[in-house]
């Protein structure tokens, strides 16, 4: 199969960027998605063209490192997958495809389709920790934890921050990751001394780098490679709603 | 103080602010139609109904101020979280595509919820303030009155909602005012018990479900009164 790509190219974070077309060589249609731009890449290397500059890492959608927004979808037309876990099988041979970084205030582009997320690194230097006095490891089991709690901060641990959630967002909100990694946390034992003072300081750290507000539009789940769920923003929302009132 | 500023200052606090002032907000609006069904009941249960909301005009003015404020509020969260939202995208994607699982009135929120503040203050100039040059029927409803049964007179409210709603024009805007607070609230509700944290795993899915068919009853119940009238209900009275 062949397939028509429209990519964004932008040299630099503060070059100005465009679209340009490539033709794709010949593929298979069990390639993933970026297997494919490693052929696309090889084949403009050889001209002596720039490769396309994207993100990528352990290419199993575990790492959270690639992204892309495929057809004004993050992470492509999938439900619960990363760009990674995209084959080319998912597309009409000879489709065009449009691929572009994603795209927010926050999320400065650095080179074509990759995008600065330090923004996220900040966010959780702010409270996405338990501080614990280290030492020889704890014995198993030591600290009790009920079922349904476990199962439902395993739930929001699965959180890898790959930022698509701000991308899908018609606001570009970071609400869907903070509120996992607020959840994750807050539902443990070890992160109950922490709870209030965490969400306070990590809201103030999302507000702080100008991400937009949650409106419910549920995009961010709908995208979300690891399926978190909406409800943890309503979680979210209570612990912020309880720090307010302890004054934290 | 601190909390005031957080409420006021920070994203999930204006969240709050939204939320709680729509709650408000929602219990008027069903309480509103459950007093305006009695107008089914005949004159007699509505115009009741009518002098005594007017009895004690100092609770009367509490909840007015109260209803006022919530609407301001609501509107200035609004606007303040949709000019941040605007600014955290600054360029959007090619072709614009829609966002990805959005409800259209998800996705309408703000433009829903101003043409029904339009819509609420034709509703207020039109039947509480009761100005002629609106209501295109060429009387005052001012002077619509009828004898208490206790004595003395009371505001005719029966009459007026008869002769204003058989103006094919005024009712056509009530029916498109009142179908998008509910489109309006078909999202909103949800998203209030959402950003008031009251919603959980395990209720969320019903409360997703459930919002659309309030905002159904809402909007049936609402738009009952002025098909009803143009469909000749009450017109015995106007003779």
């Amino acid at each position: 199969m062949k397939v028509r790509l429209k990519v964004w190219r932008q040299p630099g974070p503060n070059a100005a960027g465009g679209f340009e077309t490539y033709d794709t060589p010949e593929l298979n249609p069990n390639m993933s998605f970026l297997e494919m731009l490693d052929v696309v890449n090889d084949e403009l290397t050889r001209r002596g063209n720039a490769p396309i500059a994207f993100a990528h890492d352990c290419r199993e959608g575990i790492c959270g490192t690639c992204g892309l927004t495929v057809n004004g979808r993050p992470h492509g037309p999938g439900q619960g997958t990363a760009t990674c876990q995209l084959y080319m099988r998912n597309f009409e041979d000879g489709a065009t495809i449009t691929i572009e970084p994603f795209r927010a205030r926050p999320f400065p582009v650095l080179q074509d389709l990759i995008v600065d997320r330090a923004a996220f690194d900040r966010i959780m230097q702010k409270g996405g920790f338990v501080s614990v006095r280290t030492g020889a490891p704890q014995d198993a089991n030591a600290l009790p934890v009920a079922k349904p709690a476990a199962e439902l901060a395993m739930d929001a641990a699965q959180c890898i921050g790959c930022g698509a959630c701000v991308a899908a967002c018609k606001n570009a909100s970071a609400m869907l990751f903070v509120s996992a990694k607020v959840s994750h946390l807050g539902l443990l034992p070890q992160g109950q001394p922490e709870r209030y003072r965490r969400v306070a300081a990590m809201v103030r750290a999302m507000d702080g780098e100008g991400f937009g507000n949650c409106t419910v539009t549920g995009s961010c789940e709908a995208v979300c490679p690891k399926n978190i769920n909406l409800a943890f923003i309503a979680r979210l929302n209570r612990d912020y709603a309880v720090a307010l009132l302890k004054g934290e | 103080m601190n909390v005031l500023v957080r409420l006021f200052g920070s994203s999930v606090g204006k969240k709050l602010v939204m939320a709680a002032t729509g709650l408000v907000l929602v219990l008027f609006v069903l309480g509103h139609m459950i007093g305006n069904l009695q107008v089914f009941l005949g004159p007699e249960a509505l115009n009741r109904y009518a002098a005594f909301l007017q009895s004690n005009r100092e609770v009367l003015w509490a909840v007015r101020l109260v209803l006022l404020t919530c609407v301001g509020l609501h509107v200035w969260s609004a606007l303040k979280l949709s000019s941040e939202n605007r600014a955290a995208r600054p360029l959007d994607y090619d072709g614009r595509p829609a966002p990805a699982a959005a409800t259209y009135a998800s996705r309408t929120m703000l433009m829903s919820g101003l043409i029904v503040a339009a819509f609420i203050l034709y509703h207020l100039l039109h039947y509480t303030v009761r100005v002629e040059a609106i209501n295109f029927t060429g009387k005052s409803f001012l002077d619509l009155k009828e004898a208490a049964p206790g004595g003395g007179e009371r505001h005719d409210v029966f009459k007026m909602v008869i002769l204003g709603f058989r103006q094919p024009l005024v009712s056509l805007f009530y029916l498109v005012g009142v179908g998008l607070l509910c489109l309006h609230l078909s999202h909103g509700l949800r998203a209030m018990f959402q950003s008031l944290g009251l919603l959980t795993h395990k209720c969320g899915p019903l409360i997703a479900r459930a919002a659309p068919v309030v905002a159904w009853i809402l909007f049936l119940g609402y738009v009952s009164i002025p098909l009803a009238v143009l469909l000749g209900f009450g017109k015995e009275v106007l003779h």
